[in-house]
């Protein structure tokens, strides 16, 4: 067996985790807020795409990523006046989202079909660091927005348990008609967090656009990422940290086949591992439909109900 | 009218020389499409006093508190805080006047900690939470009005009682001056309410101004040191508290006319058994809800089960009612088994079963009362509408349900006037004559009037002849109704006492579960 392939593998995992750690992250804070938002698959989508021509027309990798944040937070927004404003069904205004974004990307993608972006994220170098065997690669030889996903997954834990507005936000997400009763705004929050988690989705997005995909492979370029962040956010409890090592497992798991396959172990079918997280959100799916499974998860009790103020 | 002007209001009843009432409402009017829930409604209260608003639901108390407390805003008349004439915009605007309201639906976040829900809205906290000194600080609050509680604690593994006391604190720490209370004791066993009433104490002690909410006669008697009662969203009388008065006299000004809450109980002695339980034992996802209960119902009797809600009622009543099935144990109603035969066998044998969510389980709510009828009526394939009709409108005569006639539908009655339907259907009896009627919480959250009408109800049905089952969490209905009281706490019997001789320290102990032996 050779170490080092396992090792590069390894540093793989990682990075495939970074899409996955921004878009769950994304996903966490809003639901943290109460608000479900089924659509992250689409919202990755359609930042990826715009990333991918920003970054293609202006030969800026940072402006691809910026637009893609944006896209991101703008279909965040259409989900937020539809179920918070609007109080529509989240799950439904979700599923819509998903057929948008992977519409309006596939749309947004015909001048970028076949096409392979010249400039991408390259990792950052920390000198003789990188080069240390073994952790070198792993722990030293990421770009710069891996770095980035963790140091924003430890703040966003931070945040959640300790700020007074961390504190607002789960209490939104548990318990609206308190929230309410206090004089603050529900649907502020519930907008506000709606709109940050689609740009860390979007974020996520144009991440795995610019730096892991690099060509534009219509809905296989994300191969259901978002799906399988929605199902993150539940294995970890809808914590931040957790979540990154879930996020790191998940990686691992989806680029097995490759490492197997230089490793020429045949004796696993390389589609079986792949299919593993895919098989987890549908576990992670069911569970919470479940009420009773939703508490043991610590799922927000008000996740996907629209807060209506009760008048007497 | 402006919240810069500074005319000076003096109370209603303290005109001339006297300081300025804590907190004032003059005349003040609130319309509702279609109601007039206050009309020219006057209030005061000092520092430091306990001012009770009474009346029935309807009556204008609740928007009364509501407009004192800055949830809605009056259309005519103003508010007064220290005599400064104030626009109360909100909850939060009312909060910076001194005035917070806890309300009968705690508004706690169950997986946070006391200290967390404490501070929860707080604007004078720094973005970091520095849990230690904010801990401290809600310690320090609590303590200085003597309501020990630990701030670390999870809310939702308090208990009821507990609970409120966080809301109150709450309240305190956003440095509240008057406290609306409302119903407050109506979740309360009685030696929850003891303590509340001693916290009360403490806080009128302290200087603060307690409005206190209610339609308990008995203990705004006890606790107020002044009344003001409404009906109808009018004052009809202003009456001094602390034994000044007696609950007949405000029972009149609350309803109108005299009111016999009295106690009824069976007048002649009671026959066969009719409902028998044998260790019935029931266990719900590895939990015993219910164990080892074994009592029996007589003809003609009312047996009481008391308890604190959660301490297996309802499983007791569904299980009675063949809706699920204990565990271990036999039920027999009229000498025939029930056990495992489901609910319509139950009703064969003569089980009438009125369930606690009147319109959830007891009624279809978007049907008319004539369908809701049927339901336990007509097993045929076609429905047989005009056969029942007749007996629908007599019911309706009968148990004096405010409806346009059988076709009204049940989502459209008050709660009074459903339970009332939901009462007609199962005492006047389906296919097989009533013989064991099981009823639960049948008066909750209805007004006086109401009330007494379904006690009389239940009370004729005893003398009918029929076993009655009364499961109530309201204890004073249960120590004034049932010939036995049964106290259910975690899933067992607790104490059984007549109800003649019943003791209401001893059943509220039981409640809480301070003692297990079983006397009486």
């Amino acid at each position: 067996m050779n170490s080092n392939i396992w090792l590069l593998s390894f540093a793989d995992s990682v990075a495939i985790a970074t899409t996955l750690i921004l878009a769950a992250l994304g996903a966490l804070f809003t639901e943290r807020a109460g608000v479900l938002n089924l659509g992250i698959e689409g919202m990755l989508l359609t930042s990826a795409i715009t990333s991918f021509l920003v970054a293609d027309s202006t030969g800026s990798v940072w402006a691809g990523m910026l637009l893609g944040i944006v896209l991101g937070a703008v279909l965040a927004g259409i989900h937020a006046l539809l179920t918070v404003v609007l109080r529509a069904n989240q799950i439904v205004s979700g599923l819509a989202l998903v057929i948008f974004g992977t519409g309006l990307a596939n749309f947004l993608g015909k001048p970028a079909e076949g096409k392979t972006i010249k400039t991408t994220i390259e990792p950052l170098s920390f000198g003789p660091l990188s080069d240390i065997p073994g952790i070198g690669p792993v722990v030293f030889g990421q770009d710069p927005v891996t770095y980035a996903a963790l140091l924003i997954a430890v703040v966003a834990s931070w945040f959640l348990f300790r700020t007074r507005a961390g504190l607002e936000v789960r209490a939104t997400g548990d318990d609206p008609a308190t929230v309410d009763s206090q004089g603050l705004s529900v649907a502020t929050i519930r907008i506000r967090y709606t709109l940050l988690g689609g740009a860390l989705v979007g974020f996520g997005g144009a991440f795995h656009m610019l730096a892991q995909s690099a060509a534009w492979h219509l809905e296989a370029t994300t191969n259901g990422v978002g799906w399988i962040a929605l199902s993150l956010v539940v294995f970890a409890g809808w914590r931040p940290i957790r979540l990154i090592f879930g996020a790191i497992l998940f990686g691992f798991t989806l680029q097995l086949p490759f490492t197997l396959q230089a490793e020429q172990i045949t004796f696993i079918p390389s589609a079986l591992m792949p299919m593993l997280p895919y098989l987890a959100t549908l576990i992670a799916l069911i569970a919470l439909s479940r009420p009773s499974s939703r508490n043991i998860l610590g799922a927000p009790k008000a996740l996907g109900i629209p807060f209506v103020r009760d008048e007497r | 009218m402006s919240n810069t002007s500074h005319e000076v209001a003096s109370g209603p009843y303290h005109s001339g020389g006297a300081a300025p009432s804590a907190l004032s409402a003059h005349s003040v009017s609130k319309r509702f499409p279609g109601v007039l829930a206050n009309d020219s409604v006057d209030f005061d209260i000092q520092p430091g006093e306990v001012h009770t608003l009474l009346g029935e639901n309807g009556a204008g108390k609740s928007t009364l508190a509501a407009m004192l407390c800055g949830l809605y805003q009056p259309d005519s008349g103003y508010i007064a805080r220290n005599g400064q004439r104030v626009v109360l915009s909100s909850p939060r605007a009312g909060l910076q006047h001194g005035i917070a309201m806890v309300h009968q639906h705690f508004r706690l976040v169950d997986r946070f900690t006391v200290a967390e829900n404490v501070i929860l809205g707080s604007r004078n906290l720094s973005f970091v939470l520095d849990r230690r000194s904010i801990n401290e600080r809600v310690s320090e609050v609590a303590e200085s009005y003597g309501l020990p509680i630990d701030p670390t604690a999870t809310v939702g593994d308090l208990s009821v009682g507990q609970r409120q006391r966080v809301e109150i604190v709450k309240a305190l720490y956003q440095g509240a001056e008057i406290l609306l209370l409302d119903e407050p004791t109506a979740v309360l066993v009685p030696a929850e309410v003891e303590k509340l009433f001693e916290n009360v104490h403490a806080m009128t002690q302290a200087g603060k101004s307690i409005v206190f909410i209610s339609h308990k006669l008995g203990e705004v008697v006890e606790i107020s040191d002044r009344v003001t009662v409404l009906r109808g969203g009018k004052v009809t009388g202003h009456v001094s508290g602390r034994g000044a008065t007696d609950t007949k006299d405000l029972a009149r000004l609350m309803v109108g006319r005299d009111i016999n809450l009295g106690t009824q109980r069976a007048s002649h002695p009671t026959g066969h058994e009719v409902l028998q339980i044998r260790d019935v034992s029931l266990n719900v996802n590895g939990v015993n809800v219910l164990s080892n209960i074994s009592f029996n119902v007589h003809e003609g009797e009312m047996v009481g089960i008391a308890g604190v809600a959660g301490n297996g009622q309802k499983e007791l009543a569904d299980t009675i009612a063949g809706l699920l099935s204990p565990t271990s144990g036999s039920i027999s109603i009229g000498g025939a088994t029930a056990t495992d035969r489901g609910p319509i066998h139950a009703r064969e044998l003569g089980l009438a079963y009125v369930p606690e969510d009147r319109l959830g389980m007891g009624l279809v709510p978007s049907m008319s009362i004539l369908d809701n009828l049927l339901l336990t009526r007509d097993r045929h394939i076609v429905v047989d509408r005009a056969s029942v009709r007749p007996e629908a409108t007599r019911l309706i005569e009968q148990f004096e349900i405010k409806a346009n006639g059988p076709d009204h539908l049940a989502r459209k009655l008050s709660g009074g006037n459903a339970q009332k339907v939901l009462l007609a259907r199962e005492l006047s009896g389906g296919r097989t004559a009533t013989k064991l009627l099981v009823v639960c919480s049948p008066t909750r959250g209805l007004d006086v009037g109401a009330i007494e009408t379904v006690r009389r109800l239940l009370d004729d049905a005893r003398s009918a002849g029929q076993a009655i089952l009364l499961i109530s969490e309201d204890l004073d209905e249960i120590m004034s109704l049932a010939d036995r009281i049964l106290v259910l706490y975690r899933g067992s019997i607790a104490h059984e006492t007549p109800g003649e001789t019943a003791q209401i320290a001893t059943v509220g102990a039981a409640m809480a579960g301070l003692t297990t032996g079983v006397n009486g």
